[in-house]
């Protein structure tokens, strides 16, 4: 019977728990997370990885909140970040980075860029969190924070903030500079590759110079 | 082995390519989140006819007509899409196909985009048809393609279910070679087969029967139905999604994966079961896998049978299947964390909806709702729409409403009643309901909001848009003539933006004598990504603080203390703001 999965794994006898690495991307409908989840995680698919990756799409468009997540690893079973299993995250704005704190592993990375959007309901009496950094310190976090706009704007377009946040990541991920390249090309139509791959190796750049 | 044929598909897309390389020649379907990508993959492919029908039963009657013309067709629709299609589903188990026929039904376990989380696996004991559920893109992608051919060799429609993780979460498939599509023609007529009718349908019920027993034969060696031996003291007997959460939350247990969940290889599960010490069955939703354990006799512990061992709504995850089988008590899923404003989705700025809203609410209107983008009015502050059951039920709830008001002879309250309905949900199964309403003598206000796209599942056309899903221009409904057509005399055209023309309107009381229609006509704001020509902004010197602005619920206006400011990166200038400010404080830079 050869009714396996090779892709996937489904079928293989294995019986000791697996860990793929785990990372959160969350953010505002817009941002384009849905974009650099695609690109992470096609840069692992073409590292040879097993990789899933999921979001809850369909209310993106509408201001509403959007996480996706990716997981990478020999292999991957649930498509969703268990609670407290994301060693990384990638955050579009700090009020996200809280609402999600939830999926953070101890000790797991912040990287977060510099964005504030209000909601609706904070009209109707919720307040926006001054203190977003100190709230995740407490929760056992690394919290890096990133100004990606201002590096973006380097590259030649402030909106390429989200392949300098990848970038950012892609210094604690096995992936190599080729491999993100040509997850770059299958995922952006052509107009967009160029701005958006300075982009990353601005934010890589950035990030490896930091102490981690 | 290279990268070149590898791709990172979502369900929806694998099921696309697997129904292609299987030689799929028309796709029928209505867009409905999460099955909305299945056509729009499809229609990429060559050779592939593929379009939106004007709602699911149709669809499923087009892709039924291919298959009797030899051809092999597919229908996709969401899980209330299936209930739509269920007259046609119900007798196509009688009739049998020509070409294989794959109908994918696609769930939504936790609701995340639906009015209920109903399973569709019931469906398939309801409807006596073959079901397979894959647990990630590479089995949809396989079962797709497998599924036609097993269509073709019992003679019976198959049904294919996905949930939303399945659907929209991406895994790697590697892409095979299409086979050529198989050849469609004038069939010659076969009434004992296509002919349902009390003498033909007698002989096709005793078939369906039979061929159920032979499915369940087969069902004992489809290779996708597989026992995966480990530890000898616990085995989980699951399917679709569930399977991964079993596996990653208890690597070590023995798991009987069901490809198929109808129907189910007895044989194989009893033989599983005498394998193992402790048997389960992991199952979102109903206990549909659990009740036919039971009813073979055999022992597990399900949700049936251990009340509070996995929760009967909401979609499962590991952390719950985990707690689940180590015995521990099963929590709720835990919501939102405290203190952090929600980010419920709104209309978006400059969404021609805001506008009738905002209006109606302003009139004091009761809204009986629908589906569709405009749904979200319903959220505070709009607080604008105060039912929603399906497609089309707006008008006809409205009619009844009024019907059991007016039924008491002096009660006029039903005119401050009005229904409100998108124009592609309008032409699903609005047009019925109005019908209804003009030919059963009904009244009231019906508000036909027509963004010309059907907006919330990623702006698909339908027949008022003038193009096909293919992109080819064709005949473009106007919804004013539907409506004049069904026979309604009071019909004005408005725009949206225009809140004070709308009030006006609204505020009048209609003649009583059969319906007012208004036609809300703008386009969806995100069809045009132009740049607003200035964005507005509040004067600060003029505002008075009093939050009128904001009971609009546009997501760029917003208040710190008694400051209100509008965000230009994401004001469109609709101007409904501005109408709204009784001091004149808004108003482009």
């Amino acid at each position: 019977m050869s009714a396996r999965c090779l892709e996937t794994g489904i079928g293989r006898n294995y019986n000791m728990p697996h860990k793929p690495i785990n990372i959160a991307l969350a953010g505002v409908g817009g941002q384009g997370i849905l974009t650099a989840s695609d690109v992470l995680a096609h840069a692992a698919m073409l590292a040879g990885r097993a990789v899933k990756k999921s979001e809850l799409h369909g209310m993106a468009q509408r201001g509403g909140s959007v996480v996706s997540h990716v997981r990478t690893g020999e292999l991957v079973h649930s498509p969703v970040i268990p609670d407290a299993s994301a060693g990384y995250m990638l955050a579009f704005g700090r009020l996200e980075a809280l609402r999600y704190a939830g999926l953070l592993a101890p000790g797991a990375r912040v990287i977060m860029n510099r964005v504030e959007i209000h909601t609706i309901s904070e009209y109707s009496g919720d307040d926006y969190p001054e203190d977003v950094e100190h709230t995740l310190d407490g929760l056992d976090a690394y919290v890096i924070t990133v100004p990606g706009r201002q590096i973006a704007e380097g590259a030649g377009n402030a909106r390429a903030n989200g392949s300098v946040l990848l970038g950012a990541l892609s210094t604690f991920l096995p992936m190599t500079p080729r491999n993100w390249a040509e997850a770059f090309r299958r995922v952006l139509s052509p107009g967009l590759l160029e701005v958006n791959i300075d982009a990353f190796r601005l934010g890589r750049s950035w990030m490896s110079v930091r102490a981690k | 082995m290279g990268t070149s044929k590898k791709r990172l598909f979502s369900g929806n897309e694998a099921i696309a390519r697997g129904a292609y390389e299987a030689g799929v020649r028309v796709a029928a379907g209505y867009p409905g989140t999460p099955a909305t990508e299945i056509l729009e993959s499809l229609a990429k492919y060559e050779g592939v006819y593929a379009e939106w029908s004007v709602n699911e039963k149709v669809a499923l009657e087009v892709a039924s007509g291919a298959s009797i013309a030899g051809a092999r067709a597919l229908a996709a629709m969401k899980h209330v899409g299936l209930n739509v299609a269920s007259d046609p589903l119900m007798t196509l188990s009688y009739t049998g196909v020509g070409g294989g026929l794959v109908i994918v039904t696609a769930d939504d376990p936790g609701h995340h985009s639906s009015q209920n989380e109903q399973d569709n696996r019931n469906y398939a004991a309801f409807a006596k048809l073959p079901m397979l559920e894959p647990a990630d893109s590479g089995e949809a992608y396989r079962f797709a393609r497998l599924a036609f051919a097993l269509s073709e060799k019992f003679d019976t429609p198959v049904l294919v279910r996905t949930t939303t993780r399945i659907s929209h979460s991406r895994s790697v498939v590697t892409e095979g070679r299409p086979g050529r599509p198989r050849a469609a023609r004038m069939p010659a007529p076969d009434p004992a087969k296509y002919v349902m009718i009390p003498g033909y349908s007698e002989a096709r019920h005793e078939f369906v029967e039979d061929r159920l027993a032979k499915l369940g034969e087969f069902a004992e060696s489809f290779e996708h139905n597989r026992a995966e031996l480990r530890s000898k003291s616990i085995g989980v007997i699951t399917s679709g999604i569930s399977y991964q959460y079993v596996r990653e939350a208890a690597p070590s247990a023995s798991v009987l994966k069901l490809g198929m969940c109808y129907p189910l290889p007895a044989g194989m599960m009893r033989d599983f079961a005498a394998r193992v010490k402790k048997l389960y069955v992991v199952e979102e939703l109903d206990p549909f896998i659990e009740r036919q354990v039971l009813a073979q006799g055999i022992k597990a512990a399900g949700k049936l049978s251990r009340p509070g061992f996995l929760p009967l709504t909401g979609e499962l995850d590991t952390d719950t299947v985990r707690a689940a089988l180590s015995g521990s008590m099963v929590q709720a899923v835990p919501g939102r964390a405290s203190g952090i404003p929600s980010r419920t989705p709104a209309l978006c700025p400059g969404c021609p909806h805001r506008g009738v809203f905002y209006a109606l609410k302003k009139c004091g209107y009761f809204v009986a709702g629908d589906i569709g983008c405009y749904t979200l009015a319903h959220a505070e502050p709009l607080s604008s729409v105060h039912t929603t059951l399906c497609m089309g039920a707006g008008i006809s709830q409205a009619h009844g409403m009024m019907k059991a008001i007016d039924a008491s002879g002096d009660d006029t309250s039903w005119m401050k009643l009005a229904a409100v309905i998108g124009d592609s949900t309008f032409l699903h199964s609005g047009m019925a309901a109005l019908l209804n309403t003009v030919y059963n003598r009904g009244s009231g206000v019906v508000v036909v909001l027509d963004n010309k796209t059907t907006a919330m599942t990623g702006r698909q056309a339908h027949p008022g848009t003038g193009a096909t899903l293919a992109g080819d221009k064709t005949k473009h409904t106007d919804v004013v003539d539907v409506v004049r057509g069904l026979g309604v005399r009071d019909v004005t055209v408005i725009d949206p933006y225009d809140v004070g023309a709308l009030i006006e309107l609204l505020s009048s009381h209609g003649s009583g004598k059969g319906p007012r229609v208004i036609v809300a006509r703008r386009p969806c704001v995100l069809m045009e990504r132009k740049r607003p020509p200035k964005p507005f902004a509040v004067d600060a010197a003029l505002c008075v603080n009093c939050g009128d602005c904001l009971d609009t619920a546009c997501p760029a206006i917003s208040r710190k203390g008694e400051v209100v400011t509008i965000d230009p990166a994401q004001c469109t200038a609709c101007g409904i703001c501005a109408a709204a400010c009784g001091a004149g404080a808004i108003g482009a830079l």
